[in-house]
């Protein structure tokens, strides 16, 4: 597959140079040819296909594109596709199996943890970062890991509620 | 957003590294990061012909003391390294302070200490603890390894003394005489701000007396500001209440701030005073207590 700038831009001249990479995504392995300056965000968005992950503010700022890479939380509009060859990228997608939510998404709706739903995927993925470091997070610890993450509607309360609900119920799921 | 059209290496030494960048003829330009220089080509503000990403050059992530209490910074130590580790949390209080305070939290499981200083903003946080912790960069071109003192390294806004071929592979912080210790607070706007003001703070103590006492600040003057000669009456005392309050005075006074949609001068001023009292009378308070 090749997965270039094409929804957005003039197709590549025959300089252009292209890449193939390997990158696990949500545990399968996706290989696909990017041109370097293709951001991250955008291969998942517009070349895989998983438009759960959403590209906001486009500078870093509001975390809406966030997902996991080996692990850890990134912005994904911040880093070239490139760059995770090798890697591990978990975006939203890879939260609910088939028949369940996962106690996240759960406490995000028990919660009613979002309104008009743009930085949830984020918010979700920041969340997750933070759980498997400390299922028994305060409500202290929870503001500040999701503190890169922008959201215009919650005022973020309920958005610490499901967090915190996610943790219990993960806390008593992993008993 | 996204950036013009450029060539991507990922070379896996450094001796590849350098040698890309000397073949660049200054079109070139590492990537560390990201968390800087990948907005800026977003913006068109940089627009390399080559990126050079040393993420896959291994043994950079490191920090360390050495055995003389040298502390070490390679240049892949994340700010969320910094933030997490024991060995800075008992051993170098200036950074365990700032790193919780720079960026976000997300920004700072990429952003590196090292990219900062080269990264050369005049209001980033590294820059004004490197300033007050007296360090070093070590950096390596074709020609091999040279230091080069933080006060030496920023020649200007992004602009820094490494030439178009080196790599700044390391932060060296000098070992401390006696006991480090210091903080680092910062007023922001909100997290992923940069600081309205923000201070920087390391002394050297032995014996409950200060040897040396750095001082630095950011985000109240185009530049960062050293304050360590306003700083230096402290040496060889002592903390009290006085000399709290002279050094307090005497650091707002060097600081160069401009009123603008953060404050108003007079305000930042007095940030930096109340900020500078705050971190001495808890080191004093802290030594009392030790003592
Ligand atoms: C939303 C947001 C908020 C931020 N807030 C703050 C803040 O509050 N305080 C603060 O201090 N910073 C802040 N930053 C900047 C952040 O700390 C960056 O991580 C840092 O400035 C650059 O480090 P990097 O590793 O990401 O470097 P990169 O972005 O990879 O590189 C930056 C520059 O330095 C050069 N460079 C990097 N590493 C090397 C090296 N080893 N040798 C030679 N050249 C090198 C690059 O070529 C480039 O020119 C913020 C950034 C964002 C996106």
């Amino acid at each position: 597959m090749t997965s270039l700038y094409e929804e957005i831009s003039t197709p590549p001249a025959g300089d252009v140079p292209v890449r193939r990479v390997t990158i696990n995504v949500n545990g399968q392995a996706r290989t696909v040819d990017v041109e370097p300056r293709l951001l991250l965000a955008h291969l998942i968005r517009q070349g895989l296909k998983l438009t759960g992950t959403h590209t906001g503010c486009d500078t870093t700022n509001c975390g809406a594109c966030t997902v996991l890479f080996d692990g850890r939380p990134i912005k994904s509009c911040t880093m070239f596709a490139v760059q995770a060859d090798g890697h591990k990228v978990e975006t939203v997608e890879s939260l609910a199996s088939a028949s369940e939510l996962h106690p996240i998404q759960e406490g995000f709706k028990e919660k009613h943890g979002l309104q008009c739903g743009f930085c949830t995927p984020g918010m979700m993925m920041a969340a997750k970062a933070l759980l498997e470091r400390n299922l028994n997070p305060t409500e202290d610890e929870i503001r500040w890991a999701i503190s890169g993450n922008l959201c215009r509607c919650t005022g973020y309360q309920n958005i610490v509620k499901a967090i915190l609900w996610a943790a219990e119920k993960m806390r008593a799921e992993s008993k | 957003m996204y950036p013009s059209r450029f060539n991507y290496e990922s070379p896996k030494t450094l001796a590849d590294a350098i040698a890309l960048l000397d073949s660049g003829a200054g079109e070139t330009k590492v990537l560390a990061g990201g968390q800087s220089l990948v907005p800026m080509m977003k913006l068109r503000f940089a627009f390399p012909g080559t990126v050079v990403d040393i993420n896959n050059i291994p043994n950079l992530n490191y920090h360390r003391f050495d055995s003389d209490g040298t502390l070490r910074i390679g240049a892949l130590c994340r700010h969320e390294d910094l933030e997490h580790s024991d060995v800075i949390a008992k051993g170098q209080p200036t950074i365990a302070a700032a790193a919780p305070l720079v960026a976000d939290p997300i920004v700072r499981t990429r952003g590196t200490f090292v990219g900062s200083l080269c990264h050369a903003d005049p209001q980033g946080d590294w820059a004004a603890v490197m300033i007050a912790l007296g360090g070093r960069v070590v950096v390596q071109g074709p020609k091999g390894k040279r230091e080069i003192a933080m006060k030496d390294f920023v020649l200007g806004p992004f602009q820094t003394a490494l030439e178009f071929n080196e790599i700044a592979i390391e932060a060296v912080i000098p070992a401390p005489a006696g006991q480090a210790r210091g903080g680092y607070l910062k007023l922001e706007r909100r997290v992923g701000d940069f600081a309205t003001a923000s201070v920087a703070v390391a002394l050297e103590i032995t014996g409950g007396k200060v040897v040396r006492a750095g001082i630095a600040m950011a985000g109240v003057g185009g530049k960062t500001i050293d304050a360590t000669d306003a700083a230096s009456s402290l040496v060889g005392q002592a903390l009290t209440e006085a000399n709290i309050a002279t050094v307090a005075a005497a650091v707002a006074a060097v600081a160069e701030p401009r009123s603008d949609h953060r404050g108003s001068s007079d305000y930042k001023r007095q940030i930096i005073r109340t900020f500078v009292t705050r971190i001495l009378t808890s080191i004093a308070n802290s030594t009392k207590k030790a003592a």
